[in-house]
């Protein structure tokens, strides 16, 4: 095994890592607001990925393109689900949040097989295409280009929370609600802004997937149990938690991949979770 | 202990119901009565719809209700929320099936290897992760559901991917578990597993270690300072709750005859016995039964009016009851039944 592949590998860890980061940022941002677990958050991924698509073959728009599009339509169907149901379950116990969520998860998911089929689908000739070399180490341009957006998307994520007023509202609320209403903060808003930002979140990593990755109604599923791992991991409500663990987990996904067995990629993601949070029982930098 | 009747100001919602009765009162006469009714019910049911559709329903409500119950035991009476039950289901499953295809060795052992193997897996795994609470402990047994899924995927020895085959045998039925004339001798079967499951939840309730289990449930901090030892308590259920789910899955080994680690070690799976439990109603004696009662002739009517045609409608439909269910009804059927009965 000579070091380039092993560089390779760790650069396409990393690129699958911010991705992974991003997708769990906005689980961990609706976490950090109510403490609810989104169990419906792959599915969210999947329909963005799907509406990138739709929108390629109706009208011929690049994912690139459509982007703001797409985001800010998922954006819409987390405040929805915001006011549809999980303002009726904000106080109900922890399963039934689960249950709730998961509910959705499936609706969602055959939803997506009643109207796309359960069929394969790929974005042909996309605007980011080809690959790059870089001192005998290939990148894939759709690859780069998706874990760059998801990286600004991140950031702007941070810096919306920490240097504007609504993101200052939105600590507060993630802090003490009483308090934060107390202040003349309407948490309910909060609460549909945080479902709005956290699907619009998971839509960005969606849509650029979606420039090189299949789409299948079941797309979503492993990249929201890796998200749970990473929010688990980095610890629940914590943003720069999820970048940490994302990459760690990128990394680690890559690496192992590469040096045990392809197919024990996730056990070995699994297993890093549990050893963390047996160490560490609220993550690395859980304050849950 | 008597005063955990009155529940702590921060229990909301549905739980609360179930909470109100730390030991169970006698049963009233229109309880006997309807005990008696459901008892007369289905041991008739058989033997007035004997087609093997109409039978196979229920064995499939018998065997699920079972883990379900076992849910309820850890999730419902323990509090401690379990996404990983597929594992247990799996290695009943599997201990069942592999030993009997591979050496001939009676399902009857296979069912006993496989409990003892999930109380020791539960013990593995309860040990190092008791410590954790709430969504870290649910998505802890979520990624060992998982791991296990692809383990048993991967290993050749047991099948890998294809799964287990079991040989059809017709010569001794009790045996082998394999009843090829008439689903008469499953249904009994499966009601029997399931009927000494409730009675063993049904004592639980009323002893002692089940108001440790409800005590840890409801403040753990608290049952601790009492000086309950919250990690043995919390074995248990977890071990009563394996013991359950894996005489489930042996069960299903042997009606299904063809196990693979996609009808046993699957998310769906430990889901399904989730939703069955929360459907009728959690931490409740007969809610497990009532939720596998009502979701399992629902998924078979929805699969019948849509399926087939590879739209998913019943999946929808399945779904969105779900989501329904869990929003605006979340107490489960039982508690329904209990508000409209007036008690």
């Amino acid at each position: 095994m000579t070091s380039e592949i092993i560089i390779q590998t760790i650069v396409s860890g990393l690129l699958m890592g911010f991705i992974y980061a991003l997708v769990a940022a906005g689980l961990s941002l609706i976490f950090g607001l109510m403490e609810i677990v989104n169990f419906a958050h792959g599915e969210f991924m999947m329909l963005s990925m799907y509406l990138a698509f739709s929108l390629w073959v109706g009208f011929g728009l690049d994912p690139i393109v459509s982007l703001p599009v797409c985001v800010m339509l998922m954006f819409l169907v987390g405040v929805a689900t915001h006011y549809g149901i999980i303002r009726h379950i904000l106080h109900a116990p922890m399963l039934v949040q689960i249950t709730a969520t998961f509910g959705l998860a499936i609706f969602l998911r055959s939803l997506a097989q009643f109207i796309w089929t359960p069929n394969y689908f790929s974005i042909k000739d996309p605007i980011v295409t080809g690959r790059l070399e870089v001192v005998g180490i290939f990148i894939g341009v759709p690859q780069i280009v998706a874990s760059a957006g998801c990286l600004l998307a991140f950031a702007a994520l941070w810096l919306f929370i920490n240097r504007t007023e609504t993101g200052m509202a939105l600590q507060a609320t993630s802090q003490d609600r009483e308090a934060a209403s107390l202040m003349g903060i309407r948490t309910d808003r909060i609460y549909a802004l945080g479902w709005g930002i956290g699907a619009a979140c998971v839509a960005v990593a969606g849509v650029l997937v979606s420039n090189y990755y299949y789409i299948f109604p079941e797309v979503g599923v492993i990249f929201a149990l890796i998200a749970y791992v990473t929010v688990a991991m980095g610890g629940f409500g914590s943003i720069l938690g999820a970048l940490v663990a994302g990459v760690l987990i990128g990394l680690v996904e890559a690496l192992g991949g590469l040096l045990i067995d392809p197919a024990y990629k996730y056990p070995i993601i699994f297993s890093l979770y549990l050893v963390i949070v047996i160490v560490r029982p609220r993550g690395i930098f859980g304050r849950y | 202990m008597r005063s955990t009747s009155e529940p702590p100001s921060g229990v909301q919602g549905p739980l609360r119901e179930a909470r109100a009765e730390p030991l169970r009162p006698p049963l009233t006469r229109g309880q006997w009565i309807a005990l008696v009714a459901v008892m007369v019910f289905v041991l008739v049911y058989p033997h007035v719809f004997t087609s093997p559709y109409a039978r196979h329903i229920l064995v499939m409500i018998f065997i699920y209700g079972l883990a379900a119950q076992g849910w309820n035991v850890i999730a419902g009476y323990c509090g401690q929320i379990s996404l990983g039950q597929a594992v247990f289901f799996g290695i009943g499953a599997y201990s069942a099936a592999f030993l009997y295809a591979k050496w001939g060795i009676s399902p009857w052992v296979g069912m006993a290897v496989g409990v003892a193997l999930s109380v020791l897996v539960a013990l593995f795994i309860g040990l190092p992760t008791f410590r954790l609470r709430g969504h870290y402990f649910a998505i802890a047994t979520l990624v060992i559901g998982e791991i296990g899924y692809t383990l048993v995927a991967n290993w050749e020895f047991v099948g890998g991917a294809t799964g287990v085959w079991i040989p059809i045998d017709r010569d001794s039925p009790w045996t082998t578990l394999q009843f090829h004339e008439s689903k008469l001798p499953n249904y009994y079967l499966a009601l029997g597993f399931l009927a000494a499951g409730t009675a063993i939840v049904a004592w639980l309730e009323r002893s002692k270690i089940g108001l440790y289990f409800r005590a840890i449930r409801e403040d753990p901090d608290a049952a601790r300072s009492l000086g309950v030892n919250i990690t043995a308590y919390k074995l248990v259920a977890l071990s009563i709750s394996a013991a359950f789910t894996s005489i489930a899955g042996s069960q299903i080994a042997q009606y299904v005859l063809v196990i693979d680690p996609e009808n046993t070690f699957l998310f769906l799976i430990s889901i399904l016995i989730v939703l069955m439990t929360m459907l009728g109603g959690l931490g409740t004696l007969w809610g497990p039964i009532v939720g596998a009662g009502v979701l399992f002739p629902l998924s078979e009517l929805t699969r019948v009016w849509f399926g087939g045609t590879g739209g998913a409608q019943d999946l929808m439909i399945y779904g969105a009851l779900i989501l329904l269910i869990s929003v605006f009804w979340p107490g489960g059927l039982v508690s329904l039944v209990r508000r409209l009965v007036g008690r």
